[in-house]
């Protein structure tokens, strides 16, 4: 059993530097779950997974296995596993002796080292490739190789993955993904998945953890995440198009876009125009053909075959917005409505919750 | 059937090169080939001798075919025991160079240096250096009561052409395996350390295996280069004491130059350069052989 809690941690690559990789941070991961590290390159993802399985030590704070503190233990003394970008193989050896490698370094009597490869090898599909050379498996099989190398060791306790998919053949994309979640399943381990890919991060995990320039933006359920972005980057990152995100002021039950008043469904303080906007999802706006609503005009049609989507312009903004299909489009001219509880006011990027009374 | 139109012209472009190669190398060469099977009396009058400098060279009964054997094996071991000590020492300074920072830049200068030194101010520097009376290395040696004299000593003479061969060359081992470490992923190393490897697995499993065709490399060169040993030992020993420092381009040029006996120089020549190519396409076949039987 193990959860990993992550207090007060903070990183900079360079002592002297203003900026940190990471910044301060409180998290605690929880035991059996899989959660997705998702955010664009560069956001410190990596950097976070390298310092809970102790590549990295932290500039600051602590990093606590269930009640342990592990800050100052070296990789090797972690009960951890950890996958890379790049399938890393011992090229002179067999698919086996791989798999027993991190065993045969710690000691282990050789018989419970065959057996325990055999186990894994089985629950990886590798157990036809055992006496193979592993440098010559296709890379989403060495992947598995050294994904096995983290199972081997029956301590483990959370297997971290660093973007395992990025060389794999896309036709097996799917198949390593749905053998990953097969692990989880089998294994009731926690497990930690850095992607910048939002499908693979909303497939995979449980939790999602968004972050962005080094800070965590928000951690929720991939649905949560959709449904109730609580930064405005969050809002853009997640979904396809992303959320629409336009510059409002915002009084009491109304807000005012380009001249526009939008009703808000909620009752907000007042909230100065610059720092505020008004977010809300294609998914959630609509076209409507009876003349209420917001007018916009129209910029361009697409049509994704399952759905269709508008370009809009409301004032100097852009927006997409879902074509219902009973909704006849005709002329420049259209007006849009936004559903009421999927509309969300953000000042300076965070969410502000009103008063739904 | 569509017709190919042909145009010879192309060949107008490859002749500067073949003019060149004509010249630097097939001409020269074609001379040798010349001298190889001619005998002089001198007034630059030759006639027919057909393969028999050849056949005295390859029989180690003759004077001249004793020569050629000892000169032979006299290098066959001064390359092996160059490249058994220049390849693990080469690597082994390599893995101890820092991975980063500022310190990089001025170690690998500073190693480099050896090898930016031309070959015979090398020896001069070493002929000197190794003299008991004023050369340090030699009064050092001598000061702790060794008997070391490289000019009547033959394993000092030996021992010293080495070291200056190790002195000189080790830094492009070095220099090429450094390269080669700094192209290994640092995924590699973490892995290893997340499976508990020691640092000799690591070495042995990641670092060596990713090597091999730098070293492959490596070997080739400092074989050719050891192989053709010249300048040194004619700087420092002169070939002496006796004939111990005596190698196969020493001989060569002694033959040629002081004997003026072009025929069977020419013939050795030929000999020593087909040796040199046969052992380094055994080498690069071995070791490639290597390579695909370990990973098939």
């Amino acid at each position: 059993m193990a959860r990993i809690t992550l207090d007060g941690i903070a990183h900079r690559y360079d002592t002297r530097s203003q900026s940190a990789a990471l910044k301060r941070l409180n998290h605690v991961w929880q035991h059996g779950r899989a959660y997705a590290l998702l955010g664009p390159s560069g956001c410190g993802k990596t950097t976070l997974l390298n310092i809970i399985s102790g590549l990295i030590m932290p500039s600051e704070g602590r990093v606590l296995f269930d009640e342990k503190d592990v800050t100052q233990l070296p990789t090797e003394r972690r009960n951890i596993a950890q996958v890379f970008q790049f399938p890393v193989i011992y090229d002179t050896m067999s698919v086996a002796e791989n798999l027993a490698f991190p065993l045969k370094n710690r000691g282990i009597d050789r018989r419970a080292v065959k057996a325990r490869v055999a186990e894994v090898a089985d629950l990886l599909g590798l157990t036809r490739d055992l006496s193979r050379r592993a440098r010559n498996l296709t890379a989403e099989a060495k992947q598995r190789v050294s994904l096995g190398r983290g199972l081997v060791r029956s301590d483990v306790a959370a297997i971290l993955f660093d973007e395992p998919l990025t060389v794999i053949d896309p036709s097996l994309k799917w198949q390593l993904r749905s053998k990953l979640k097969a692990v989880h399943r089998a294994l009731d381990l926690l497990m930690i998945y850095v992607t910048h890919d939002q499908v693979e991060a909303l497939t995979f995990a449980d939790e999602v953890v968004v972050m962005k320039d080094g800070s965590v933006l928000q951690v929720a359920t991939p649905t949560r995440l959709f449904e109730q972005p609580e930064h405005t980057f969050v809002g853009y990152f997640i979904g396809s198009p992303g959320m629409n995100l336009v510059a409002a002021e915002v009084d009491g039950h109304v807000a005012h876009v380009a001249g526009q008043a939008i009703e808000l469904g909620a009752r907000y303080p007042k909230l100065a125009a610059g720092s505020t906007k008004l977010g809300f999802r294609p998914d959630y706006t609509f076209l409507v053909a009876d003349g209420s609503g917001v007018p916009v005009q129209i910029r361009r049609m697409e049509d994704l075959g399952r759905r269709r989507l508008a370009r809009v312009a409301l004032g100097p903004h852009e927006i997409f917005a879902t074509v219902p299909h009973d909704v006849p489009i005709a002329g420049e001219q259209a007006h849009l409505a936004i559903r009421q509880d999927r509309l969300f006011v953000y000042a300076h990027d965070e969410l502000v919750s009103g008063d739904r009374r | 059937m569509t017709e190919k139109p042909f145009n010879n012209r192309a060949w107008l472009m490859v002749a500067p090169v073949f003019a060149l190669v004509l010249f630097s190398a097939l001409l020269p060469m074609m001379t040798v080939v010349n001298y190889s099977v001619q005998d002089s009396l001198g007034q630059n009058q030759f006639f027919w001798n057909g393969d028999a400098w050849f056949r005295d060279l390859l029989n180690p009964s003759t004077e001249i075919g004793a020569r050629f054997a000892d000169a032979l094996l006299r290098n066959l071991s001064f390359s092996l025991v160059a490249l058994a000590i220049e390849v693990p020492l080469g690597i082994a300074v390599a893995l101890s160079l820092p991975r980063g920072g500022w310190a990089v830049g001025p170690v690998l200068v500073v190693i480099a240096l050896p090898m930016l030194i031309p070959w015979n101010v090398v020896g001069t520097i070493w002929q000197i250096f190794s003299r008991a009376d004023i050369g340090l290395f030699g009064a050092a040696l001598t000061g702790l009561g060794l008997h070391y004299n490289v000019t009547q000593e033959p394993i000092s003479a030996w021992c010293t052409i080495v070291v200056i061969d190790v002195w000189h060359w080790t830094p492009l081992v070095i220099l090429l395996t450094y390269a080669g470490l700094r192209a290994i992923p640092d995924a590699f190393y973490q892995a290893a350390r997340i499976d508990a490897a020691s640092r000799w697995a690591t070495f042995v499993n990641i670092e060596l295996p990713k090597l091999q065709k730098v070293l492959v490399i490596v070997v080739l060169l400092r074989f050719m280069q050891t192989f053709m040993i010249y300048t040194e030992p004619f700087v420092v020993t002169g070939g002496g004491p006796g004939s111990a420092t005596t190698f196969l381009s020493i001989d060569l040029v002694k033959i040629a130059l002081g004997q003026v006996d072009l025929g069977p120089a020419a013939a050795m020549s030929l000999v020593y350069n087909l040796i040199t190519l046969t052992l380094c396409w055994i080498f690069f076949t071995i070791m490639m052989q290597l390579d695909r039987r370990r990973y098939a």
